[in-house]
């Protein structure tokens, strides 16, 4: 009976304990879930907000790119495509079967969309195909109804409605590359569909164009099923670029050069302004803009006429005649000539036991600097330049801006070369040959320069010596206050460009067939004829003379620089056919209608 | 104390079905009742505010396990100790048939399919120990308990089903009997240096008994010792329960508005998972509530068996008392972090038909045995 009453007691004292554990273990329970839900909560809450909420950048519409007068360059342009959601179909291969018979689809899409829809899930909406037309688009809307789980969805794609005539110019847009990334934090550049602009004018003003992204807030469960929209905030779409090009211009020049190879601008002479940018032969901006495929891409890699090279800012070629302005203009300022003095043309000139020729092989008698300029003697600047020196001429060569950046909007443009004495010590280790610097005089040896300078080199002779600064976009008030003046006499100035008009306008003139006169308006420039490849006395005596006999590549570079109207110039030019033989005969004729298409299209001038 | 002989003017065995009812404790059923409820809205909720499914069955499933509830409370005690036993050896043999050819589910074999419902013997084997312990330390004397001998067969009634159980493999609920077990033998009062022993030997096996884990339960372990280590691979589960319990709050994201749960970040939210699921909607103050009123119910049980006269409807008490508290600790402990995920439901509120089944009949069992308080079962 004492050992019953024991083991209740016992039983009792021991739950007792139990019970006390157990209120202790429940109350453990409450302070943790105090720790959890009061004392971390902020933290959890953050957790919780990664987990369900899904931003998502919405890309700014790409800002356009106008020309001067509010024509497209580079535009939007809806790309519709055509999409598959899984979970809506009854089966994949059925309603790709139906789509089929709709819009054509290759065995290898199919596949693709197929092996696509096993990896995602199932409402993820897979692209079938994108670029759709409007013939298409129309069809896939008609038939909607028996083509379950195939949506249509739309965004914007760069287009390019000018594509090969202003690839140089405007460059494109592409994916983003990991260079791109590396430079630039925007996390839009993380954005899948972003295009970022890789060349041209889409590269250099990449910032302006782009605008400011907006955001998508979704809240999203834990598959990635998208439940509901938050928060939609709009970007600011990117900035409109109105350039000084126009559209018809730019057009007209690229078609002038056919199959030819070369380049071609034409600038206001005053405000600087770019009217025409081309480089021939071009690649077509849109090919770039998905993607360029390989066979495209390698095409434009072998072709030995460089499509992919921007020949206006980046192609240095010898200025040949062209340079003869320059040389003039130093030995006038120097008083080596002035304009009565005249130089006897005997078709050739001696320097040491060498003979420097002419290219008019009988000489072209006694002739002044305009006379000189008109007939573009070689024997007279050999002449000039022996007596200038050749750190005078590259001194007046640099005041024009030859051999220098002129620091246009673009990136990649050369530099050129204005050699002298102490760049041939410092880059050669040799000293300065008289023979090289009536070569220069002629504006060939060492001196190259870049389409673009030779045309700003235009410009500022035909301008009346004022400083200019090339510029591709449009400037609708020009203070002429704001000029400023080049150190030279407008009286050398006047002469050269008196010889320049003689060049065009006197009946035996280089560039005498490319002249023209609309009401009263005449062209003045100079031609030049640069050699690729020296043709040696033994060529000379077998007869091989003609450049056609030569392969493409040794043909002379033709040149041409001009501008008009004559009286009150307002458009300058260069123009540069490469390999394609003389001057007079394939350049002049490209500036000549090319300043004879910017004046019919400038009311102003009429 | 509390505890006095046996009354015997007092003594009735055979009381009336009225005065049955007299006796029945109604609080008790309606605070059981009250969580039922709670669990039918949570799966409301589970569902994304569906009736059909889980909130449906559930509440179903509550009303036939009120029933049986009740009509176990309505059984003379006097059967259970005469057949606790024979349940305890049916039991068993069920648990062997398990072994042998039993039914798959969850990658363990756990169930009976008798084609109309799926019977899990493990979860009636924590009902049917605790009523063959109740009986062996009934019929025992205080002397035996404290011999070794004495405490030898019920150690070996106890060992026999966790094996079995182990071996399905189901870790959670054998550590629930082995516990269970354990503290019957601590309030009968077994001395406390055999535990420490026990405890001691079981510490040196520790390193030994890791090597028969299954691979998932090893990875259960490590994950719950570091659950931030892997937070999208093994600890993906208790690391979105606590980012559900913390981002409740206070107060929490109201019902049917809890993110996690709702948008799938929360696993078996309907499940093992239904109280961070229930305190990311109603935040600590709901959380608070439901340990309270199950609190409220533990006491009201300890309550029962003290005012119980016999020894074995006491131990019943106690015994099926604490198995109750196991599932409700084990499980919010497990969602807190605060030990590993082993696959322990919340009941009453958890979906889930086998431990709604269970539970009921262990808390008409303890019903029974509080209207039999006074009853006198003298020593067979």
């Amino acid at each position: 009976m004492n050992r019953d009453s024991d083991k209740g007691k016992i039983l009792i004292s021991r739950t007792l304990i139990w019970i006390a554990v157990q209120i202790v273990l429940l109350l453990l329970i409450i302070v943790r879930l105090y720790y959890l839900q009061i004392y971390q909560a902020d933290r959890y809450t953050t957790m919780a907000d990664d987990n369900r909420i899904s931003m998502r950048l919405l890309i700014p519409p790409r800002g356009e790119i106008f020309d001067r007068n509010g024509k497209i360059l580079a535009g939007n342009r809806q790309n519709f495509q055509v999409m598959i959601v899984a979970e809506q179909t009854n089966s994949v291969d059925e309603t790709l079967k139906r789509l089929q018979k709709i819009i054509p689809l290759n065995q290898e899409e199919q596949q693709c969309v197929k092996e696509e829809v096993q990896q995602y899930r199932r409402f993820v909406p897979i692209k079938i195909k994108d670029r759709l037309n409007w013939d298409e688009m129309s069809r896939i809307s008609l038939a909607m109804v028996d083509l379950p789980g195939i949506i249509i969805s739309d965004n914007l794609s760069r287009y390019y409605p000018y594509g090969q005539q202003t690839a140089h110019l405007l460059g494109y847009v592409a994916s983003v590359s990991e260079q791109d990334l590396k430079r630039d934090n925007d996390p839009l550049l993380e954005v899948p569909e972003f295009k970022i602009g890789k060349d041209g004018l889409e590269k250099q003003f990449e910032q302006k164009l782009r605008g400011v992204s907006g955001h998508l807030k979704l809240e999203v469960n834990a598959v990635g099923r998208v439940m509901q929209e938050i928060e939609k905030v709009d970007g600011v779409p990117g900035e409109k670029l109105q350039l000084s090009i126009d559209a018809r211009l730019q057009k007209k020049a690229y078609e002038l050069y056919g199959d030819d190879s070369g380049a071609a601008v034409l600038v206001n002479v005053d405000t600087g302004e770019i009217l025409a940018f081309v480089s021939t032969p071009s690649y077509d901006s849109n090919d770039f803009v998905n993607g360029v495929s390989h066979k495209i891409y390698n095409n434009l890699l072998s072709n030995e006429r460089s499509p992919l090279l921007n020949k206006v800012i980046a192609g240095q070629y010898a200025p040949g005649s062209t340079f003869k302005m320059i040389v003039a203009l130093a030995a006038l300022e120097e008083g080596i000539i002035n304009k009565d003095t005249k130089i006897y043309c005997s078709g050739r000139m001696q320097l040491g036991n060498h003979f420097f020729h002419c290219w008019k092989h009988h000489g072209h008698g006694a002739l002044n600097v305009v006379e000189a300029l008109q007939h573009s003697c070689d024997i007279f600047f050999y002449e000039v330049a022996q007596k200038l020196g050749i750190d005078k001429i590259a001194s007046m060569a640099r005041r024009f801006g030859l051999g220098q950046l002129t620091n246009l909007e673009l990136a990649g443009e050369k530099r050129g070369l204005i050699p002298d004495k102490e760049w041939k010590r410092r880059v050669r280790g040799e000293n300065w040959q008289i023979g090289e610097t009536l070569i220069a005089g002629i504006g060939q040896s060492y001196v190259m320069t870049t389409p673009i300078q030779l045309a700003m080199m235009t410009a500022k002779i035909a301008n009346g010596g004022y400083e200019v600064t090339p510029t591709f976009l449009k400037i609708n008030h020009f203070d002429p206050q704001k000029k400023k003046k080049i150190s030279i006499k407008s009286e050398y100035l006047n002469l050269v460009k008196e010889g320049m008009c003689a060049v065009v306008n006197r009946p035996n003139g280089t560039a005498y067939l490319a002249h023209f006169d609309i009401n009263g308006q005449k062209m003045c420039g100079k031609t030049g004829t640069t050699q690729v490849k020296r043709i040696t006395m033994k060529e000379r005596q077998k007869g091989i003379v003609s450049q056609d006999d030569l392969p493409w590549k040794y043909r002379n570079h033709a040149l041409f620089v001009g501008y008009a109207p004559a009286d009150y110039p307002k458009y300058a030019v260069a123009v540069l056919v490469e390999h394609g033989g003389g001057g007079s005969s394939k350049a002049a004729p490209i500036g000549s209608k090319l300043l004879q298409e910017a004046l019919i299209l400038d009311k102003e001038v009429q | 104390m509390m505890y006095k002989p046996y009354k015997l003017g007092l003594h009735n065995p055979n009381l009336t079905l009225k005065e049955k009812l007299q006796h029945l404790n109604w609080t008790y059923f309606i605070l059981i009742s009250l969580l039922a409820g709670i669990g039918t809205l949570m799966l409301y909720s589970a569902a994304n505010g569906k009736w059909e499914g889980w909130a449906f069955n559930h509440l179903l499933r509550f009303v036939f396990g009120l029933l049986v509830m009740f009509t176990v409370s309505m059984v003379n005690i006097k059967l259970f100790l005469r057949y606790a036993y024979h349940f305890y050896f049916i039991v068993l043999i069920l648990l062997i048939v398990v072994e042998v050819a039993g039914y798959t589910g969850m990658g363990a074999t756990r169930w009976i399919d008798l084609k109309i419902i799926k019977i899990q013997p493990s979860e009636l084997m924590k009902i049917a120990l605790v009523m063959a312990l109740a009986r062996y330390f009934h019929t025992t004397t205080l002397h035996n308990i404290e011999t070794i001998r004495g405490i030898l067969p019920p150690l070996f009634m106890a060992l026999v089903p966790v094996i079995l159980i182990i071996l399905q493999p189901d870790l959670g609920t054998a550590m629930m009997l082995l516990f269970t077990t354990g503290i019957i033998f601590f309030v009968v009062g077994v001395q406390v240096k055999k535990f420490i022993t026990v405890a001691g030997f079981a510490a040196v096996l520790m390193p030994i008994a890791w090597h028969f884990l299954h691979d998932y339960q090893k990875l259960r372990v490590l994950t719950f010792l570091n659950p931030e280590s892997d937070p999208l691979g093994a600890g993906y589960h208790i690391m979105q329960s606590k980012i559900a319990l913390g981002s409740g709050g206070l107060l929490g994201k109201g019902f049917l508005q809890g993110t996690q749960s709702h948008l799938n970040f929360l696993p078996e939210k309907h499940t093992d998972f239904i109280f961070t699921m229930l305190s990311e909607e109603f935040g600590l103050i709901g959380g608070v509530v439901i340990i309270f009123i199950n609190m409220v119910i533990l006491l009201y049980s300890y309550s029962f068996a003290m005012k119980t006269t016999s020894y074995f409807g006491k131990l019943l008490i106690i015994g099926l008392t604490t198995n109750y508290f196991l599932y409700i600790f084990i499980n919010i402990a497990m969602v807190l972090g605060l030990l590993p995920v082993v696959g322990i439901p919340l009941p009453l509120i958890s979906y889930g038909g086998t431990v709604m089944l269970s539970v009921c009949f262990s808390f008409g069992l303890i019903m029974a045995v509080y209207i039999n308080k006074d009853t006198n079962l003298g020593k067979d």
